[in-house]
């Protein structure tokens, strides 16, 4: 306690729809150092985002429900904050990011504006300062003739500009904690390379911690010190960045990592695969939720595995039965997964058959 | 012209051996006006601006670039959703660009288009059913029973339930709706499938689920594929060729291969170096080349080589010049650069 800036305790996050409860964050744990870059990894609708947003305190009212559990930042509970003292947090000590820079900037008003809100809010910045302050802010996220272009709107400007001008308001009153949501998803190869470039450089010089939300294990890789990996609304591994990689020990971390096409390897003729689709959270499956989906999966994954670090005084978490190391296993998963495969491509063959036969 | 060469076909006859897709010197200019009622022509955004390449049976050619390129208005181009400002796009020896209504209409049967929106290019008011089928009614191809058996094998080879047939497109998920988009284009058994970004709306792991399906159905049905898409990791694992576009033009052209071990343009090495590696020893000793600012306007095109606004390479020459699409080494390698050869290949 104390050493961490963030602390998320137990966290259940749940919404309410006509046909139950939806369990979008599933009793989550994790914490974020000072000047931490920590990378958040799963499908979409595994509660990645949900869990950013519980955070902020930003939940859909009245459907989002805070089940339990407890948000300690520098050692205060966010989720007992009065809603006025959380206005304080955001923007100001917490600065977010969000996916789509088309429709998270106001059209109507001008970049400079837009970045000095914060400002005024925040620090009791005078009109002229701000603009002042907004002007040095685009410069650092490069954006070139900054002192022209803070008059300029939203619409004057490229994808890419935008998602600098959301970093440039995030950062605006040097938040202690950045939490990014996809920020690069939505922009093409090359400038998602300068986004995340911006990030890590930025926030490094400030020492600001992050918290970089993606389903792409590709963009953790180059800028978190740690990952925790999430399925269906628990975390289902966690570890330092380098340990992740090179050792992932949940077979749901192996499907992401096997399912990239990696540019400095020799190219396979098939990718692997996780088959399917994420569970439905309103009744999700007991036992391990990546069950149904797991080549490795055997009668004990019916119930649920705890996250238990592997080995003795280990940060690295998973929540798994199965040995994934273990040869006798992978040949197991192995046999299964190519079961499936000739399944499909039977139906296909077939298909193909007859549709020559008709030509 | 510029032929995908291949090993594995032995052609019998000349018409075997001529390519499925010939695109020659493809324009596609789309007009800019000022006004409401007396439009006064300013000028004209060159989305597509002198495009060559072709495509043989049986392969697949992927096509590269950033937003704005002009990719998405290539494939829109071919099957006529616009019609070409000049140039010829020979499909099996025919140019579609000139033909007439009708055999447009039964040509473009033999073409079919998978779009990049799974949540935008379906309509939700129908059913999955007869989403898939409604090609097969606008061709008339089967009696409704014949079409209802074939719609339902149709999700069986997309690897979706028969029984889902009933559905409405909100009770998929992305990768699933994918699938359906897929298995619509397949419907009237097309020859040609153009693919504009189909997995770029998806998670990487269901990416990998729809590519490796796409895979599978080229090899057992014998398509031709145009695959566009503006990540190089995702191109490099479907297509035998791969073109190289900015801003309206093809930059690079080689096979597949070639162009990963060995690429000649600072653009496609800028490129590559942008994908990111699922591997944080290598991302942290990979130096990478950021391309500074973004792609010129379509509109005021830069003079000379059209990449030297954000070219590291970039000399005067390359403001003045417009290098010529050349062979490189004499193999079927092209790249438009003047100084190709100083591109140090990918660490």
């Amino acid at each position: 306690m104390g050493e961490n800036l963030l602390e998320v305790q137990d966290l259940k996050t749940y919404f309410k729809v006509k046909a139950g409860r939806v369990r979008a964050v599933d009793g989550v744990s994790f914490a974020v150092k000072p000047g931490e870059k920590v990378g958040v990894v799963g499908e979409s609708g595994c509660g990645k985002s949900v869990t950013a947003l519980s955070i902020m305190r930003l939940l859909p009212q009245p459907a989002g429900e805070y089940a339990g559990g407890s948000v300690l930042f520098n050692d205060q509970d966010l989720l007992d904050l009065p809603e006025k003292e959380m206005r304080k947090i955001r923007g100001g000590k917490i600065g977010m990011i969000f996916q789509d820079p088309m429709t998270c900037l106001n059209p109507t008003m001008t970049i400079g504006k837009q970045i000095g809100e914060a400002l005024r809010i925040h620090l009791k910045l005078s009109k002229d300062e701000a603009l002042k302050r907004a002007v040095s802010l685009l410069e650092q996220v490069g954006i070139p003739a900054a002192a022209e272009r803070v008059n300029s709107y939203p619409h004057q400007f490229s994808g890419g500009m935008r998602q600098r001008v959301m970093i440039a308001i995030a950062l605006a009153c040097n938040p202690k904690l950045l939490i990014a949501d996809e920020p690069t998803t939505a922009l093409d190869v090359t400038v998602q390379a300068q986004i995340l470039e911006l990030i890590n450089g930025v926030c490094t010089e400030f020492g600001t911690a992050v918290i970089l939300i993606t389903h792409d294990l590709g963009v953790v890789a180059g800028v978190t010190d740690r990952v925790v990996v999430m399925y269906a609304g628990k975390i289902v591994e966690t570890a330092p960045t380098d340990e992740l990689f090179a050792n992932p020990r949940h077979p749901y971390t192996l499907g992401l990592l096997a399912s990239v096409p990696r540019l400095d390897e020799q190219r396979h003729a098939q990718l692997k695969t996780i088959e399917g689709a994420p569970p439905n959270l309103i009744n999700p499956p007991t036992g391990c939720p990546f069950m149904p989906r797991c080549a490795f999966a055997r009668a004990i994954c019916r119930t649920m595995p705890p996250l238990d670090p592997i080995g003795e005084n280990s940060n690295h978490y998973k929540a798994c039965w199965v040995d994934v190391t273990d040869p006798k296993e992978q040949a197991y998963a192995e046999k299964r997964r190519q079961a499936r495969n000739e399944r499909m491509l039977a139906v296909i063959k077939e298909s193909a058959l007859q549709t020559s036969e008709e030509k | 012209m510029l032929d995908t060469t291949v090993a594995n076909e032995a052609p019998d006859t000349a018409v075997t051996n001529r390519p499925l897709v010939d695109i020659r010197d493809l324009k596609m200019y789309f007009p800019l006006t000022r006004g409401v009622i007396f439009q006064r022509l300013i000028g004209y955004v060159r989305a597509v601006d002198g495009i060559s390449f072709s495509i043989r049976r049986g392969q697949t050619m992927g096509l590269v670039g950033e937003s704005g390129s002009g990719k998405t208005t290539i494939g829109r181009t071919i099957v006529r959703l616009y019609r070409p400002t000049a140039g010829q796009m020979l499909f099996d020896g025919r140019d579609m660009a000139k033909l007439p209504r009708e055999e447009l209409r039964q040509l473009r049967q033999r073409v079919q288009m998978i779009f990049q929106d799974p949540y935008a290019s379906l309509n939700p008011r129908f059913t999955i059913g007869s989403l898939i089928a409604e090609p097969m009614f606008i061709y008339n191809v089967a009696s409704r029973k014949e079409i209802r058996e074939r719609t339902a094998e149709l999700l069986r080879v997309v690897g979706l339930r028969a029984e889902y047939i009933d559905r409405y497109p909100h009770e998929f998920s992305g990768g699933q709706r994918q699938r359906i988009a897929v298995a619509r284009a397949l419907s009237i058994n097309p020859e040609f499938v153009i693919a504009d970004e189909p997995v770029s709306a998806l998670d990487v792991s269901i990416r990998a689920q729809v590519l490796n399906l796409m895979q599978q159905l080229q090899q057992q049905f014998q398509l031709t594929y145009l695959f566009i898409s503006h990540d190089l990791g995702v191109v490099r694992h479907v297509a035998d060729r791969i073109a190289v576009m900015y801003l309206g033009k093809i930059v690079e052209l080689a096979d597949r291969d070639e162009i990963y071990a060995a690429p000649q343009h600072p653009y496609t090495r800028a490129l590559l170096s942008a994908v990111p590696i699922p591997d944080p020893k290598v991302e942290k000793r990979r130096r990478r080349i950021i391309l500074s600012g973004d792609l010129p306007s379509p509109i005021r095109i830069p003079s000379g080589c059209r990449f030297h606004t954000r070219c590291p390479l970039a000399q005067s020459i390359c403001r003045e010049i417009e290098p010529a699409f050349a062979p490189k080494e004499g193999r079927e390698h092209y790249a438009a650069c003047h100084f190709s050869e100083r591109v140090a290949p990918i660490d």
